[in-house]
């Protein structure tokens, strides 16, 4: 952004909205809305505390495993389908109807199937991410370069040999793509259901202080949560601009 | 098996190929010579891709049969390579790992290939560029890679889909006269798809003339008088010219 033609460095428009913030917390608009500074010095009291260390280790416990879930089990599935025509017949009706549908109402049916415990909060997390990292790997395998499967074959490449070192990679654009969105999607299904199924980690915090109108606790909590899913998603970003290269070369 | 097959690197008998109700060949049956270079030309859509890559095991045949030193093929094999109009390199890996891609494949180990893979790439003129990647190369670059590659797997029988059909006209001149002394060096059968009439009848030893609808082998021309020349007279050989004039007359009335 530039500004009186001075280049700006990126995310300078947060300070202005800090600055908002700060005035309008100040003026006591609402008890919703604490200062900013108030909100960072409590973060700064709550940060090693032993509830918040616990918090952030089982939310990102369960964020991890179930993005791996997401990750280990989507991307072959999305190059299958975009492979096969049959496959992608039998499962696209199912992944976009998942793709759409309000997966918070699963919940309750996930407990009753997997219980109270971490593993049906995995399987949330997994189920938020999990889709549009299909969809995104079968597009990107179908917007392969023909002649590049064509070349494999030529040379006799087996089905797998394909698989991983052509398909892969020839799609690891829309893959990465798809992979920072399924992560955004993700943090949001971890907070859902450790507030929906069991109380623990940040869903937990997130209970905690808002049934007591701790709101300056409230907004630490949601500030840490958006610099983890902000920066994780920086990182992703970051990686996928280093193969943008080869994605633009494909005709 | 005659001794006619045995001169004949590949022979195509009595194929057809149908997309759905869309007849692509018919009845088409073409041999290509041992160690020579024979050129399938005609319009587009005449089906020369299609046979090129039924050739290739790339597409299957309606009906009809490949020999390849007389055995039926179906699928591609090591006794084929292939060079591609688009290159069709992988952008995310190495002058080198693309070169030795057809290797890999094979299973030759890694400092194997690499080794042979250095050969073909000196050997087309890339020397240094080993560990550029596509984009960082010319189209006419990019062409040595895929050229290297076909080499490096050193199948007797080298097909060549428009191979200079994306690279600029002064490196396609250049690729051409390589093209010849690549002939005349290696012991290997090409069979090289083109749409320019010149390039076919510089470069080939029997061009093939294919015409649509439906597609059939119209005409077989063997230059030969100016083929011992001196590459830099071939143009201006009066056979040369009167061969691409006749083929043009051929031609003519299908582009409209």
């Amino acid at each position: 952004m530039y500004l009186f033609g001075y280049r700006l460095p990126g995310m300078s428009s947060l300070i202005l909205w800090g600055l908002l913030w700060e005035i309008l917390g100040q003026m006591e608009v609402s008890f919703f809305l604490p200062p900013l500074t108030a909100i960072f010095s409590t973060l700064g009291e709550i940060y090693n505390s032993k509830a918040f260390i616990r918090a952030l280790y089982e939310t990102g416990y369960s964020f991890l495993a179930g993005v791996f879930f997401a990750v280990i089990i989507g991307i072959p599935t999305g190059i299958l389908m975009g492979k096969n025509k049959l496959l992608d017949e039998l499962l696209l009706p199912w992944v976009n109807t998942f793709m759409s549908a309000p997966l918070t109402a699963l919940v309750p049916v996930l407990m009753v199937l997997f219980g109270f415990g971490l593993k049906s909060i995995i399987i949330t997390t997994t189920l938020f991410a999990i889709w549009i990292i299909i969809l995104n790997s079968r597009a990107g395998v179908m917007q392969i370069n023909r002649s590049l499967v064509d070349m494999a074959n030529s040379f006799g490449a087996s089905p797998i040999d394909a698989f991983i070192k052509i398909y892969f990679w020839a799609a690891l654009p829309e893959i990465l793509g798809g992979v920072r969105i399924g992560f955004i999607r993700a943090v949001k299904g971890v907070i859902i259901a450790q507030l929906l199924i069991s109380i623990v980690g940040f869903g937990a915090l997130f209970e905690l202080y808002s049934s007591r109108f701790l709101m300056t606790h409230f907004w630490a909590v949601i500030i840490v949560l958006f610099a983890l899913a902000f920066t994780l998603s920086e990182l992703l970003g970051m990686l996928a601009r280093k193969v943008d290269y080869y994605a633009s070369k494909r005709n | 098996m005659s001794n006619d097959q045995v001169e004949n690197a590949v022979t195509v008998k009595n194929v057809y190929k149908n997309y759905g109700d869309v007849e692509a060949l018919r009845d088409l049956s073409l041999e290509f010579p041992k160690g020579q270079l024979t050129s399938l030309l005609g319009p587009s859509g005449c089906g020369k891709t299609t046979l090129l890559k039924i050739i290739a095991g790339l597409l299957p045949a309606t009906q009809g049969e490949v020999l390849v030193n007389g055995q039926q093929v179906n699928k591609p094999g090591p006794d084929r390579a292939f060079v591609f109009q688009d290159f069709a390199l992988m952008p995310w890996a190495s002058v080198i790992r693309n070169v030795a891609f057809g290797l890999e494949l094979r299973g030759v180990n890694k400092s194997e290939r690499e080794s042979i893979a250095i050969k073909y790439i000196k050997d087309v003129g890339l020397t240094g560029f080993e560990h550029s990647y596509p984009h960082e190369l010319s189209g006419g670059m990019r062409q040595r890679v895929g050229l290297a590659r076909a080499l490096s797997v050193d199948s007797p029988v080298l097909l060549m889909d428009e191979p200079f059909s994306a690279v600029d006209e002064q490196t396609r001149r250049k690729f051409q006269e390589d093209l010849l002394n690549l002939v005349k060096n290696e012991n290997k059968t090409f069979i090289f798809v083109t749409h320019s009439i010149e390039e076919a009848v510089y470069v080939s030893d029997q061009v093939a003339l294919l015409l649509p609808r439906p597609s059939r082998v119209s005409e077989i021309i063997k230059p030969s008088s100016f083929k011992n020349k001196d590459i830099n007279s071939i143009r201006k050989d009066s056979e040369y010219l009167d061969t691409v004039e006749r083929i043009w007359k051929s031609l003519r009335s299908y582009v409209e």
